[in-house]
């Protein structure tokens, strides 16, 4: 298996597809399987909002080591209109779209590290990290 | 267009999620199950996601317009069979199904269903009898 891996996201079927090849890393870095679902619902929130709000991107899929430690990080991209308020992003219930407003905020909640960057007008890169 | 098939069980419809949904296949299926709510009269829905590896907050959404929507028809649904890991990540991802009623298996899903027809059934029974006695 490959250590690094770049996926398309253009439509909903890719969104199955990302949450696909996160499992079969999380499985590969030996992440029990409660870690490898939060890791891939985590997946699927991102994919979809970079599909959604992103006007679609990619992600990046990095199998991580540090010293024995193993970890997955998953860089989601896009170069969308971007995010005005993140602060108001994260919070829970807040959509400007069809979901729920758990996207953002819940991928935080079950991810070990968690990181946005976000310009008007530029795009969007949020990246999370779960460690086993 | 894909679509989850749909069971007939007496007065029940039974559904069994086998595949990894994506997003238009759960909207499918909620406009699906609606439908067939209204055309054969089903007084509930049993929808099993034991194969489901995961639940985000699309599918939660989905599943809970499903519920919504079969009450509104006179319908009662229940999500059985979810995986452990699931319910955890669930919870943690901040998604409180609170509208739609669960059960651990099949088997328990389906006495919910008869008990909460029976208990309906005996309501309406009831107030024949009142008027009766009037």
């Amino acid at each position: 298996m490959q250590q690094t891996e770049t996926l398309n996201i253009q439509t909903s079927i890719d969104i199955v597809l990302v949450r696909q090849a996160v499992r079969q890393m999380a499985v590969e870095i030996g992440l029990s399987l409660v870690d490898q679902t939060k890791i891939v619902t985590a997946a699927s929130e991102l994919a979809r909002n970079t599909l959604e709000y992103g006007e679609g991107g990619t992600v990046k899929l990095e199998m991580l080591q540090e010293g024995r430690k193993r970890g997955l990080r998953l860089t989601f991209e896009d170069q969308g209109p971007g995010i005005p308020n993140i602060e108001m992003a994260l919070k829970d219930g807040f959509t400007t779209g069809s979901g729920l407003g758990m996207g953002l905020g819940g991928a935080k909640r079950l991810a070990n590290e968690f990181e946005i960057q976000s310009a008007v007008g530029e795009g969007t890169r949020v990246i999370i990290v779960r460690w086993k | 267009m894909e679509h989850i098939p749909i069971l007939e069980m007496g007065n029940f419809l039974l559904v069994t999620i086998q595949v990894d949904m994506h997003d238009q296949l759960a909207m499918t299926l909620q406009d699906d199950l609606t439908n067939r709510i209204s055309q054969t009269n089903a007084d509930g829905v049993l929808i099993d996601i034991s194969a489901l590896e995961i639940v985000d907050s699309f599918v939660g959404r989905i599943l809970g317009n499903i519920a919504r929507m079969s009450r509104v028809l006179d319908a009662q649904t229940v999500v059985v069979g979810m995986q452990p890991a699931v319910a955890i990540t669930l919870v943690e991802l901040g998604l409180s199904l609170t509208d739609i009623w669960t059960a651990l298996n099949v088997e328990k899903g389906m006495a919910l269903l008869r008990s909460s027809l029976n208990k309906t059934k005996n309501q309406v029974k009831w107030r024949a009898d009142d008027d009766a006695a009037d």
